[in-house]
């Protein structure tokens, strides 16, 4: 018997390999759909400087059928780019440029497109408009042996002056209110994006998340490859692409941060000619080239690629949905892992409204709601001492209410698989999310120790006041001084003496005299 | 009215603390053993000039300095009234709930007679000044005749229980009428006291005896200071050879740490013991059968009071040393192993014609 041996396509791929998109059972699916919508909706508005206002409907149609609409007010998408967003797997603007954003593969919301129609069969709906009064109506399938899309209908409606994407899909799924919920991830995308304004209409109900803040994030700039996390095979792809003439030139124009300096000592280090064709290099010499640059002192890639939230916006985002007595963050300064800039940023909340201890992590804005085992934010939380910082831990769980932020922000994240749940373990990526926390975790731990000495206070003047009634009688039947008059005194006393401090020691001897 | 104006005028110490804006304080003496001296001179414990500052606005004494408002109060209502009332009385009295709270101003008894006390240092007046009385401790007989709150006492004719000693002694309400007796003997125990009684032991002796049933209270001492002063009565003392003993009869004769502050009128520099020592045992041919081992608690307070200065004379200093090596103790019964009125005709006469104390 002959095995017959055929190439397959990404799509026909991911049609057998659902989970690796973030697929894998029916509650998870319909969060992964609204997230890729709502992930793009974000940083479509984002790019376009645009506050998003975003509207999501989850609504049931059959049984396990959900219905699924994403709107937003972002710029829109041109006419011809429609099919290919929608229809297409791996079409996109964002894998191929180093650049801080939520999506980084453009598969999401095409694997959206495909799982609507495997589980439905039905067509999924875009309409778009870039604000010229004309609105794109598209009914979207993807050929899956062909990762082509196909246009099932296709309309223009004029008049409506709008801009943004409007999404509509129907796939399988069970909607549930739990931790790993549509509710939790909006909820905790609304905390991590105070700027944007978003409306949920669930099957249970409206909830809005209202926007804190008009100040749009800052945009990050895209940036070269740095050399430090180039492996052999990237290398000898972009040599074998590059237009540079000379070896030289491919490194000061296709890397970041390499100059004429740099170049020729690596070149010289490989023992290769500077001038030598890019192309014409055979394995042996990439090869000398890889060990070369491992001997370069390469100056760090630039960080103002990156975009923080910064820290009063991580504050007032907590603020805004959580109502904690108490908000720190901390943004620390970008650092560099394998030659990607990346930074973090944390921020706990304590107290008020919450009830119980909870980790928050993102990665460039997205809440990361699943792996939470396995991601280097959780590993950096539970590696640090918070009984240090006055934080009740009970046989290694906190039980004081208190949220604690972690994002993470990159132009290339480094998750551990194609659906982003969980963060790879790089040392100088755990050594900045603990630097971080604990610097939060000591401004936490300065508002505990006033408020328990503000508690002890208070505490003492209850006790004084409670006395203070026996003491005004018993000096009122030793002097003859009106009992209301010697109480309001004595109340009055230990409210100037008490509450500043000056009075109300609690020596354990008599003071001897 | 002396006490009367003592009370007041400590209400108004501290409401003029209040309305200078001061953290309300009333200072007392320490009572305890750092703030005591032995007076060499005069043989009594004594109180030294060590103040405790107790504060409303300290979390730790607020409760008591509300206390002791509250005992120095009710003091004052019962002055004004001309009542007497008992200690327990007065707990009884100012026990309530504070406001609204689950708080009590006196928990136990225990609580408020202690303030009693710092009041009496404080103000240097005796509870029964300030119209407070204790509950009755101790019984006397013997020849002498007394007026007790205008009733006359003859102490001889008493019959088998004795004459209940009050709380108040001092003058005004126990006068001395007529005395024929020799000598007082002071009984550690109650039942060795009926003992004597029911043999006449004071009749036979011409004297008075006297039990503070254990550690006499401070009426019974009172007395004895009273009885030695006054009537210039020797005082013999008679308790069990153990370190506990052995306090009780320094307690009548020099005063106590407690109370060091009442040492001048509570205590009796010249009093002598008489016994249990423990060369009794020896002396008077005492079975070894009827002694009792040393536990390790008796042994700490012996070596205790070998530390005390007013156990330093030589004699105490030997008798104490002589304990520990013999490593026993004697009680008073242990006597009637020898016949039941081995006490009365031959110890306590040997004793006494012999002059066999201990200083």
């Amino acid at each position: 018997m002959k095995a017959e041996i055929k190439e397959i396509s990404v799509s026909e791929f991911f049609e057998k390999n659902r989970q690796l998109l973030g697929y894998d059972n029916k509650a998870k699916a319909l969060l992964t759909i609204v997230k890729e919508g709502v992930d793009n909706a974000l940083d479509a508005c984002e790019e376009a400087g645009i506050l998003p206002d975003i509207y999501v409907s989850v609504k049931e149609v059959e049984n396990e059928k959900y219905e699924i609409r994403i709107r937003d007010n972002g710029p829109g998408i041109e006419k011809k780019q429609i099919p290919r967003v929608f229809g297409k797997l791996l079409y996109g603007s964002k894998f191929h440029r180093l650049k801080q954003s939520r999506g980084q593969q453009g598969i999401g919301i095409s694997g959206a497109v495909l799982y609507s129609q495997l589980t439905s069969g039905e067509a999924t709906v875009v309409k778009s408009s870039t604000g010229d009064g004309r609105t794109h109506v598209y009914k979207i399938k993807i050929d899956v042996k062909k990762n082509e899309p196909i246009i099932l209908g296709e309309m223009i409606s004029f008049g409506n002056v709008w801009h943004g994407v409007e999404i509509r899909l129907i796939a399988e799924g069970v909607y549930k209110e739990h931790k790993q919920s549509i509710l939790e991830y909006l909820k905790r995308t609304a905390i991590i994006n105070p700027h944007a304004n978003i409306v949920f209409d669930s099957p249970k109900g409206r909830v809005v998340f209202k926007r804190a803040t008009d100040k749009l994030p800052k945009e990050a700039k895209e940036i070269k490859i740095h050399l430090d996390g180039v492996e052999i095979g990237l290398l000898s792809r972009m040599l074998y692409e590059t237009k540079a003439r000379s070896l030289e030139t491919f490194f000061t124009t296709e890397f970041s941060r390499i100059g004429k300096k740099t170049a020729i000592e690596i070149c010289n280090k490989a023992c290769i000619d500077c001038k030598a064709k890019p192309k014409e290099l055979r394995e042996d010499d990439i090869k000398k080239l890889m060990r070369a640059i491992k001997h370069v002192k390469l100056l760090r890639p630039p960080t103002d690629c990156l975009s923080p939230l910064g820290e009063d916006v991580i504050e007032a985002g907590l603020k805004k949905e959580l109502n904690p007595e108490f908000v720190t963050a901390v943004s620390r300064f970008p650092s560099v892992y394998r030659g990607r800039p990346f930074q973090v940023e944390v921020g706990i909340a304590y107290g008020g409204s919450i009830k119980q201890a909870e980790i928050m992590r993102f990665a460039n804005r997205v809440p990361l709601l699943y792996q939470q085992g396995e991601c280097a934010i959780t590993k950096s939380v539970f590696s640090i001492d918070w009984k240090r910082y006055g934080i009740q831990v009970n046989s290694g769980v906190i039980s004081d209410p208190v949220v604690i932020l972690v994002h993470i922000l990159s132009v290339w994240v480094p998750f551990t698989s194609e659906s982003k749940e969980a963060i790879g373990s790089y040392g100088v990526i755990i050594k900045e999310i603990k630097l971080a926390l604990q610097d939060a975790a000591r401004k936490l731990r300065l508002y505990l120790a006033g408020k328990r000495k503000r508690e002890h206070i208070e505490r003492k003047m209850r006790i004084f006041e409670r006395y203070a009634g026996e003491i005004a009688n018993s000096l009122y039947i030793l002097t003859g001084v009106r009992k209301d008059e010697i109480y309001k005194m004595l109340v009055d006393l230990i409210n100037s003496k008490v509450k500043g401090g000056e009075e109300g020691g609690h020596g354990e001897k008599e003071e001897v005299g | 009215m002396e006490k009367r104006k003592k009370l007041v005028e400590l209400g108004l110490k501290v409401l003029n603390d209040i309305k200078n804006k001061k953290n309300p304080t009333i200072e007392l003496p320490v009572r305890t053993l750092s703030n005591i001296y032995f007076d060499e001179k005069r043989r009594l414990i004594k109180i030294g000039n060590k103040f405790a500052k107790r504060s409303y606005l300290n979390i730790a004494f607020s409760r008591k300095f509300m206390q002791t408002l509250l005992v120095a109060a009710e003091a004052k209502k019962i002055i004004d009234e001309g009542v007497r009332i008992s200690i327990r009385d007065l707990y009884y009295a100012l026990k309530h709930t504070i406001g609204d709270t689950k708080e009590n101003t006196f928990e136990e008894q225990s609580e408020s007679d202690p303030i009693i006390e710092d009041l009496e240092a404080m103000l240097n007046l005796l509870r029964e000044e300030l119209n407070l009385n204790a509950d009755r401790k101790g019984y006397m007989a013997g020849n002498i005749v007394l007026r007790d709150a205008g009733y006359e006492i003859d102490c001889s004719k008493m019959g088998s229980s004795g004459w209940a000693i009050p709380s108040n002694v001092e003058k005004d309400v126990i006068k001395f009428v007529k005395n024929e007796a020799e000598y007082v003997l002071v009984i550690e125990k109650d039942a060795v006291w009926q003992r004597l009684n029911e043999d006449k032991f004071w009749e036979k002796n011409n004297c008075i005896i006297l039990t503070g049933k254990g550690q006499p209270a401070r009426g019974a001492r009172r007395l004895i200071h009273r009885l030695h002063h006054e009537l210039k009565l020797p005082i013999y003392v008679l308790t069990d050879a153990d370190p506990w003993g052995y306090y009780i009869y320094s307690v009548i004769k020099q005063g106590s740490i407690n109370l060091s502050f009442l040492s001048e009128r509570l205590g009796t520099p010249e009093a002598k013991f008489i016994g249990l020592t423990v060369d009794d045992v020896k002396e008077f041919g005492i079975s070894k059968n009827v002694t009792i081992k040393l536990n390790e608690n008796d042994r700490k307070r012996v070596k205790e009071l070998m530390g005390y200065i007013w156990f330093k004379p030589r004699e105490w200093q030997k008798e104490l040393k002589e304990m520990l090596r013999v490593g026993y103790k004697l009680e008073l019964e242990a006597l009637s192993s020898k016949g039941i009125r081995f006490i009365t005709k031959t110890y306590l006469p040997h004793k006494i014609e012999n002059k066999e104390f201990l200083p």
